[in-house]
């Protein structure tokens, strides 16, 4: 019995050691899209920071507002000051699940096409969302990638009529992030 | 075999907690060092500089205007009728460095200037500093003739300095202050009560109204160096008012200089007799430089 109960604790142990990996990044990029055919409006964070359970599948991202970056800086004045209001709201984050993760999947290196659910919050707002997205596994690092559309309206940020045509109405959101194992 | 148990449990309940734990606090390490941006809508106050910058690769073409004396009366439109104005083009170089030239009418006055940000506002992490310390200096000429029978009429003679250290913090969202001590120096001055070294102190406030619109003042207190019988403190008083790449800044005034020379040793009028003026600076901005951002690149 001792035998027994000993064997499955160190098994538990082994398991949330070789299965329960966390992987992490830091420096994971952001970017969207939300221009018009009258202005190109691209920004890039390269600052996201996010960590994956490989056990649960749990996977959660945190974005500073002010880490992303315009190639016009009067752009980035306003999307800070007047759009997003990132003092009030510093951060967009995403806490989420991909439902069709296997633990297994992290043993063996390849390319896994994924699904993502979870709550995005972004301007103080929270909002279910899914997409599909892909984890290019090899060895111990992750590769995630995935690209979503965001209807601006959805989050109360609020565009004032005239430059409504300038600014689409949905942005498109592209991650990009490298994790590494969490020790 | 109560203590196995327990060390079992122990052992296995961070596999079972792990799902409920905030993952993101695991690499959350806190106190990241953000800096504070927008306590000026503008590069000035109304007529000084302020903490604010530009941005890299930021044209920035500067519209000018100060009309006459409100008190001049219907006759004269309230000072709608004439106009002193300063054509300026600002360029940022880097977030924290701006050149700029400009012209202005009055004295047929041409002007340079660079500014550089040391230090920037900044929340969390180590070393963030409470306030943002700006340098400025800048130099002006006058291309006006001299008069027939002026005395001094070298180049030299034209010239006047200045140079400031701009000290600002964005208190709230809405509320920003810097206090910007600041020395001219002027080749020539016009009479012997003068010196040639004024000494001032300028104060500006704004209180943002609205996310596109704030009330702004611009004050400058002269120490010394000034006939305080002829001159006045210029003191500007009105709104910013933004709209896209635009930002106008419509105000009432006692001075008509546009330039840091100008407007703290050249301003009479005394806003105590009702010498004030209605002006206005225009601000567009073009970013030059690479066109491509790509996405995640």
């Amino acid at each position: 019995m001792k035998k027994t109960a000993l064997a499955l604790c160190m098994l538990l142990v082994l398991a949330k050691a070789g299965l329960a990996q966390k992987y992490f990044t830091k420096n994971g990029t952001v970017s969207f899209e939300a221009g018009t055919a009258l202005e190109d409006i691209i920004a890039t964070n390269k600052t996201a920071a996010s960590v994956l359970d490989a056990a649960t599948g749990q996977i959660e991202f945190a974005v500073l507002i002010k880490g992303f970056e315009f190639r016009r800086a009067l752009m980035q004045e306003h999307f800070n000051e007047n759009y997003m209001e990132s003092s009030k709201y510093p951060k967009a984050v995403f806490k989420g699940k991909i439902v069709n993760l296997t633990p297994a999947l992290f043993q063996k290196p390849g390319n896994y096409p994924v699904t993502v659910k979870g709550v995005l919050e972004i301007h103080g707002v929270k909002k279910e969302i899914t997409t599909s997205g892909s984890l290019a596994i090899s060895g111990t690092t992750v590769q995630a990638l995935a690209k979503f559309p965001v209807t601006i309206a959805d989050y109360k940020i609020a565009i004032p009529g005239i430059v409504s045509d300038k600014i689409a109405k949905t942005a498109m959101v592209s991650v990009n992030c490298n994790y590494a194992v969490l020790k | 075999m109560k203590f196995l148990t327990t060390i079992c449990l122990l052992l296995i309940a961070p596999v079972i907690w792990a799902q409920e734990a905030d993952l993101l606090s695991l690499v959350d390490s806190g106190g990241q060092k953000e800096y504070v941006t927008g306590a000026f809508k503008s590069s000035r106050v109304i007529n000084g500089h302020s903490v604010e910058f530009i941005g890299k690769n930021v044209l920035d073409v500067r519209i000018l205007h100060r009309f006459g004396r409100i008190s001049d009366g219907i006759g004269e439109f309230f000072g709608l009728d004439q106009a002193a104005m300063r054509m300026g083009f600002d360029y940022g170089l880097g977030k924290n460095l701006t050149i700029g030239v400009g012209r202005s009418t009055a004295e047929k006055e041409l002007d340079g200037f660079i500014k550089y940000r040391p230090i920037q506002q900044a929340t969390g992490g180590k070393g963030a500093s409470p306030v943002s310390v700006v340098l400025a200096a800048g130099a002006a000429l006058t291309t006006q003739k001299f008069a027939a029978d002026a005395k001094f009429t070298d180049t030299k003679h034209r010239m006047a300095y200045y140079s400031e250290v701009i000290i600002g913090r964005k208190f709230t969202e809405a509320f920003s202050l810097q206090v910007s001590p600041t020395y001219v120096h002027r080749n020539l001055v016009a009479s012997q009560t003068d010196d040639n070294d004024t000494y001032a102190v300028g104060i500006g406030g704004r209180l943002k109204l609205s996310k596109r619109v704030a009330f702004v003042a611009d004050y400058h207190y002269v120490v010394s160096g000034l006939n305080k019988d002829l001159y006045k403190n210029p003191l500007s008083l009105g709104f910013d008012i933004e709209t896209g790449g635009h930002v106008f800044q419509l105000h009432f005034s006692n001075a008509t200089g546009m330039n840091e020379k100008a407007f703290i040793t050249n301003t009479t009028d005394s806003w105590g007799s009702g010498e004030i003026r209605f002006g206005f600076n225009l601000s567009r901005v073009f970013t030059i430089g690479k066109k491509k951002n790509t996405p995640g690149s």
